[in-house]
């Protein structure tokens, strides 16, 4: 690392969140390359040493800040953001009154282009969050990280961890290789459905192909904006080849898409189907259905519409006040406080709902 | 409110077969495409045999009369938007010849006999300076009043790359028109290649949604302050979404683009229009009435049928907007946009 601002401290902000706060979306990060070294097996760690992680280069936006992380969330104690359990429990569980905290570590094991390897990186990436997160701290819950690209080797390390109260959903990227809904990913969703564990798809990654479906863009505010229309694409290709016909029971988390692009979407896919339905026979049922019984949601980064009142107009029209998701996005420069986060202020039951009790149903939180 | 002056800015007309171009063909190219295995440019994004590409009082390639008798009653102009893929033709000077004779094709047949067409100039846009060079040989054609270019392209329109494009363009008073399509070789996800057609069709306005943003934010409206971008067949319900979204990130990151100087929904309302098919609305009327509204502004829709596609009608849209807002959206946009005179 060749840059670091200079830590500041903790804020002191009075809490304003007079509900309970479950954050969706945390994101922890190796304090230095040994750790990870150390958690893989011996066979697989000179391989780690000299050739290290390939993925899909050339897909690069530099970000705005290092490590897209907020200035003040480097820890004095030295190490990456997000590396430091005891700076994130101050700076984050402790400064915000956070009941749960879910893990999504972005760590670039699935975007590996040697699958054996990445299987072997998502192993050691999952015993970490377990030794050297939950198992420390009550609050936290992991994400099983997946070799995606390989829906045998996925479905193996979801078999693995399925059943461990620490890991509440598998982790995806919403940039993959192929479309989600494409028969090469079904084995995953097979165990996930298994073992009743939502598939969590997060912003970010890199496939292979460039961001927009027209092409490489120039620059990063194209990359990180076009993350919505990667998501849409997601939806589109997931309830269109079937896979929840196939697969009833999936439950799929959207992490850090946005949401007011929901309603158009999900408007002209049911417009497509009423006139294109025969491409797809399985299909019984209107895709907006689909969607709002199979998918969550979490709110950062939230649209923020120069007109409240049209804020309100969106959740009345994304109807889905059972599945929106708080999250902060920590330790990302576009963090999201729980006291600041949404445009409008909340009635009461759409505020305890929107924070923290929709993510306790999801996750079965306090339930183990 | 059929008393209500309509133009009429997304009509199609289509190259029926390679033949119909050969009286326009340079002799090599003519030989080309009597001797070689071209069939024509393989696109495939109308597939001339499903519901969204002919509406059932239609043929998938409306010759003239038809589109008379079943587009232009009542139809004070009409804007043609022929959707001949030059861009998938890996041949450039193939290209070239092919997009010359489409627009010679279209003087000839369409514009010399029907007095209420407009046109939109064919370009190889896979080579932009080729492309400055087609508009060129149009652009004082009175009856073209825009260039075409698909949806779906090397790279996105923002990209510098397409300047020559832009400026013989608005050279020429020209808009552009961006329309649903294409075959540009790359894949039209952001995370590959889809197994339907249906995750294309509906899937296509992600594409124009990073199509607007990249013209903002890769500078072309500020490097071509006359630039006029029309999305024809876009669908316009996720346009409130996207100037949330945009002018959030624009918020947060405009220290990255410093040549972006307001904020993306601001330069949209000013240099880009929507035609208004598909409109593949809400069932609610009044969430259909509040994204008009969300747009914040009543200049940026264009009455389009798609003729010969099929849509739900543009009533349930009517039905939820003052008399005045539709009269804008049914002519007056348009001929203020493109500047049309009848």
């Amino acid at each position: 690392m060749t840059f670091a601002p200079s830590p500041s401290p903790v804020m002191e902000r009075p809490s304003r969140v007079d509900v309970a706060v479950i954050d969706t979306d945390i994101h922890i990060a190796f304090p230095s390359g040994d750790v990870l070294t150390n958690y893989l097996p011996p066979e697989w760690r000179d391989h780690h040493r000299m050739f290290g992680m390939r993925g899909h280069q050339g897909s690069h936006y530099p970000r705005a800040m290092p490590n897209a992380a907020r200035h003040d969330s480097w820890p004095a104690a030295g190490g990456p953001p997000g590396s430091n359990l005891h700076f994130l429990q101050e700076q984050l569980l402790d400064g915000w009154a956070i009941e749960y905290g879910i893990l999504n570590p972005l760590v670039g094991v699935g975007e590996q282009r040697n699958l054996a390897y990445g299987a072997a990186l998502a192993r050691a990436v999952n015993t970490w969050q377990l030794h050297d997160w939950v198992e420390p701290e009550p609050r936290l819950r992991a994400s099983v990280v997946v070799p995606w690209e390989d829906g045998g080797l996925a479905a193996a390390e979801i078999d693995h961890w399925g059943g461990n109260p620490a890991f509440v959903q598998a982790l995806l990227i919403v940039r993959t290789r192929e479309p989600l809904g494409r028969r090469k990913y079904w084995k995953m969703y097979e165990a996930a459905e298994r073992h009743n564990m939502p598939i969590g798809i997060h912003f970010g990654g890199a496939g292979g192909g460039p961001i927009t479906g027209a092409g490489w863009p120039s620059h990063y505010i194209e990359d990180h904006g076009g993350m919505p229309q990667a998501f849409q694409a997601q939806v589109i290709s997931m309830i269109f080849e079937g896979i929840f016909e196939r697969f009833p029971g999936l439950q799929i988390v959207l992490i850090e898409g946005g949401f007011a692009w929901i309603p158009p979407m999900l408007w002209r896919m049911d417009a497509a189907w009423r006139k294109l339905g025969a491409e797809t026979p399985y299909l019984n049922r209107p895709p907006s259905e689909i969607f709002r019984e199979h998918f969550w949601v979490s709110t950062q980064p939230m649209e923020e519409p120069r007109q409240r009142e049209h804020f309100r107009q969106l959740l009345e029209q994304i109807d889905m006040d059972d599945r929106l998701l708080f999250a902060t996005d920590y330790p990302h420069w576009d963090f999201d406080a729980p006291d600041q986060a949404f445009p409008i202020e909340l009635d009461p039951v759409r505020k305890r709902n929107f924070m923290a009790e929709n993510a306790r149903r999801l996750y079965h939180l306090g339930e183990e | 409110m059929a008393d209500l002056k309509t133009i009429d800015c997304d009509l199609h007309n289509e190259v029926p077969s390679k033949e119909t171009l050969y009286p326009y063909l340079p002799d090599h190219w003519l030989d080309y495409c009597r001797e070689s295995a071209f069939l024509g440019p393989d696109a495939a994004d109308y597939p001339a045999t499903i519901p969204t590409s002919v509406r059932p009082d239609a043929t998938a390639i409306p010759p003239l009369d038809e589109v008379q008798t079943n587009a232009l009653d009542n139809i004070e102009m009409g804007i043609l938007n022929c959707a001949y893929r030059v861009q998938s033709v890996r041949n450039e000077e193939l290209a070239v010849a092919l997009a010359s004779a489409v627009n010679h094709w279209q003087v000839e047949e369409w514009l010399e006999k029907e007095p209420r067409l407009r046109a939109s100039i064919v370009v190889p846009s896979q080579n932009p300076t080729l492309a400055a060079a087609e508009i060129e040989r149009w652009g004082d054609h009175p009856g073209f009043v825009q260039v075409i270019v698909p949806v779906r392209s090397e790279a996105p329109y923002g990209n510098r790359r397409y300047d020559p494009i832009f400026e013989a363009a608005t050279r020429h008073g020209l808009a552009i028109g961006i329309n649903f399509g294409g075959a540009a070789g790359n894949p039209p996800t952001p995370s590959g290649w889809p197994s339907l057609y249906i995750e294309e069709y509906a899937g296509m306005a992600q594409i124009f949604q990073s199509q607007a943003t990249s013209l903002v934010m890769e500078g072309a409206f500020d490097r071509f302050p006359e630039l006029r971008v029309v999305l024809i067949e876009s669908g316009f319900t996720w346009l409130p979404s996207l100037m949330w979204r945009m002018d959030k990130e624009w918020k947060g990151l405009r220290h990255n683009t410093p040549w972006v100087k307001r904020a993306p929904s601001d330069y949209w309302r000013e240099h880009l229009r929507l035609t208004i098919q598909p409109v593949d609305g809400p069932d609610n009327p009044d969430h259909l009435r509040q994204i008009v509204e969300q747009i914040e502004s009543d200049e940026m829709l264009l009455y389009g049928s798609d003729y010969p596609h099929l849509h739900d009608s543009p009533s349930q849209l009517f039905a939820t907007l003052p008399v005045a807002w539709e009269k804008k959206i049914r002519s007056e946009n348009a001929r203020s946009f493109y500047g049309l005179e009848s």
